[in-house]
């Protein structure tokens, strides 16, 4: 779950770090009072869970309430890769002499966390030469010590009082992102006004599979109202672009599904995983979720290993004669009991096969 | 011969008498799997199909001689578990739990190297050796003895692609389910060269999906001198960036870890990887 940028300021605030002095607003009147408050020129930031605000023209300065009403509602009217703004920040500018980039995170290829830093800040990390970055991963024995700290510090060229300001920053960072369960903490920039280190920006994302024991961090919705439905039902969804919607038992199995309606020239309109051992209720509120997003064919894709293939085809039968489909389904069914399953959907006029790619071939026909 | 587990594997299920474990004890047993104990603390005493239960790992090993274990644990105490397990001296770890917290992940991996554990998962359908043992969930029936091992990433998808090779006429030597998260015990680097030493196995199906780096790895290593030969799947060529595709490894971040950046990697190191999952049998066929 991403964290919008005054949260994960408040975040590293509570740790220590410094941020910016600022305020969050929501109109152009609150932005005036939050440049009041602040007492000095500011910066107007846009609060969406998107990067690239500034290449969008998104960020503005503002040094008079004119300036910062005037700022505010341009901001407040703009879109950031779909995402309208309904918070603004609204925060001192501070100086800056030098940018740096530093972040947490975890590296599934070496199983740890991953400490990256770099002199090169204020630019996306992936456009930074590999030279000019620093890497070291943490073991979860021994966390993040000061030492470390010095030595990325003293890798980034820092000497003296930045050196040790840096070291301190880092430990606190660590502290954060284990305490919060996070799996991204980046600051970039993270800025050296010539006597301190703050963090001008914070992204910061929260493991979904910790939230259960984070309590005191706050809920940000970034999905679809059809995601937020699915997941409520506990079903993995993802919205997509075409019109033929998607049911499988499994992730893998749900990716390669979508591989193979896009290979034979169709177009899904999500992905769905509706897991192991499929029941009645399950598969209906499913069903129910995909024709809400008005498909032209329905494909349900069914591996039977817990779920059984005749239960499925029962809530599938159950379903079409109590709701009104009015758009084709189209049923492969394999493994556990798919005779019944198969004899069960034929019996009920529903096309049912076997082999996943003639299924498949028969969803992209339906919905040219 | 097959890899990780055979028909001398002595394994306990973690949380015996849940609904999972209490189920697939039961298909455990029916796959020959020696199922010599469980636990479920504040339970000690009782039995499951006949298994003994146990409050503890730690008694449970010494009861049994139990070398691996199955956890059935819920993700809030699957930590907890795996720790106790590897203190109780388990050898092999099969983590069966989703949704568990990646820094939980971590440090249960962490302790697992400094102990010399090999875990499957978290997050896995498990591991089988066909006609030996099965720890783990999918059904019996996928599984004939054979001369192609397989290792993936994602759990039906390997059931569908077990099914084809098993509707050829190809039966697997050793399957193993590396799990959907991103900190995982094993990688398929490591499989790859079990299976490598391993004279049982042929040929090598690697089921792979977008994000992370694992194919990538396992494409160095097959250039730089895998004998055997390695046929690919990979799932997730349609899907969008910054989406999470069920798994939480499964997603294209910052512009790493794409379909196309596999395949290339996979190909350029000799891998015939395969369009569609009903494509993997005939390559292997052509490379046996």
């Amino acid at each position: 779950m991403k964290l919008f940028e005054y949260m994960g300021k408040d975040l590293f605030r509570a740790y220590g770090i410094k941020v910016p002095e600022g305020q969050v607003a929501g109109n152009p009147q609150e932005a005036v009072t939050a440049w009041q408050a602040v007492g000095r020129p500011v910066v107007i930031k846009p609060q969406v869970l998107t990067g690239k605000r500034g290449k969008a023209g998104g960020i503005r300065f503002a040094g008079s309430s004119l300036e910062v009403a005037d700022a505010a509602t341009a901001i407040l009217a703009m879109e950031f890769g779909g995402q309208k703004v309904d918070k603004l920040l609204v925060e001192e500018k501070i100086t800056i002499v030098k940018e740096y980039y530093l972040a947490l995170t975890v590296d599934g290829a070496a199983k740890r966390a991953v400490l990256i830093a770099s002199a090169s800040g204020g630019m996306d990390i992936e456009e930074v030469a590999e030279e000019d970055i620093v890497t070291r991963h943490i073991d979860p024995a021994v966390g993040v010590m000061p030492y470390l700290g010095r030595e990325v510090a003293g890798r980034l060229g820092l000497t003296g009082e930045p050196l040790k300001q840096f070291a301190g920053l880092v430990v606190k960072l660590y502290r954060a992102y284990q305490a919060k369960d996070a799996e991204l903490c980046e600051i970039n920039p993270l800025v050296w006004t010539g006597e301190e280190f703050i963090a001008a920006d914070a992204k910061v994302t929260i493991d979904d599979d910790a939230l259960f024991r984070q309590p005191d961090i706050p809920r940000v919705e970034e999905k679809t109202a059809v995601e937020k439905t699915a997941a409520d039902l506990g079903l993995a969804f993802v919205q997509l672009d075409g019109n033929i919607a998607v049911m499988a038992n499994g992730a893998g199995i749900t990716m390669a599904t979508l591989d193979t309606l896009s290979h034979l020239g169709g177009a899904p309109a999500n992905f769905l995983d509706a897991g192991g051992g499929t029941g009645t209720e399950g598969t209906a509120k499913a069903l129910d979720l995909l024709l809400s997003i008005k498909p032209r064919v329905i494909f349900i894709n069914i591996f039977g290993g817990i779920t059984r293939c005749d239960d499925v085809a029962r809530a599938v039968v159950q379903f079409t004669s109590t709701r009104e489909v009015n758009v084709p389904l189209v049923i492969r069914m394999v493994g556990t009991n798919e005779e019944e399953g198969l004899r069960i959907l034929q019996e009920a006029g529903i096309s049912a096969h076997r082999v996943m790619a003639e299924a498949a071939a028969e969803a992209v026909a339906l919905a040219r | 011969m097959a890899i990780i587990i055979d028909e001398n594997t002595r394994v306990i299920v973690q949380n015996i008498t849940g609904r999972q474990g209490a189920f697939h004890t039961r298909q455990m047993l029916a796959f020959g799997t020696k199922v010599v104990g469980g636990t479920a603390p504040g339970k000690g005493g009782q039995t499951v199909d006949d298994v003994p239960v146990y409050d503890t790992v730690d008694q449970a090993v010494r009861a049994t001689g139990a070398d691996a274990s199955v956890i059935f644990i819920p993700a809030a105490g699957a930590k907890d578990g795996a720790f106790e397990a590897m203190d109780a001296g388990i050898k092999i770890l099969v983590i069966i739990t989703e949704h568990i917290p990646v820094s939980d992940e971590i440090d249960l991996v962490a302790y697992a190297r400094q102990k010399g554990v090999t875990v499957i998962g978290p997050n896995t359908f498990g591991i089988v050796s066909s006609g030996k043992c099965k720890i783990g969930i999918p059904s019996n029936h996928f599984f004939v003895p054979g001369p192609v091992g397989v290792v993936a990433r994602s759990g039906t998808l390997t059931y569908e692609i077990a099914g084809n090779l098993m509707t050829s006429g190809l039966g697997q030597s050793t399957v193993v389910g590396l799990g959907g998260d991103r900190a995982v015990g094993l990688s398929f680097v490591e499989v790859l060269a079990m299976f490598e030493a391993d004279p049982a196995t042929k040929a090598v199906v690697l089921i792979g999906e977008i994000g992370g780096n694992a194919e990538e790895e396992a494409a160095r290593y097959i250039a730089a001198g895998m004998s055997k030969p390695v046929v690919g799947y990979i799932a997730g060529k349609s899907a969008p960036p910054g989406k999470r595709m069920g798994h939480a490894g499964a997603i294209i971040e910052r512009g790493k870890g794409t379909f196309a950046g596999k395949v290339e990697a996979l190909q350029k190191a000799g891998v015939q990887v395969a369009s569609l999952p009903n494509e993997v049998p005939g390559l292997v066929r052509n490379v046996l």
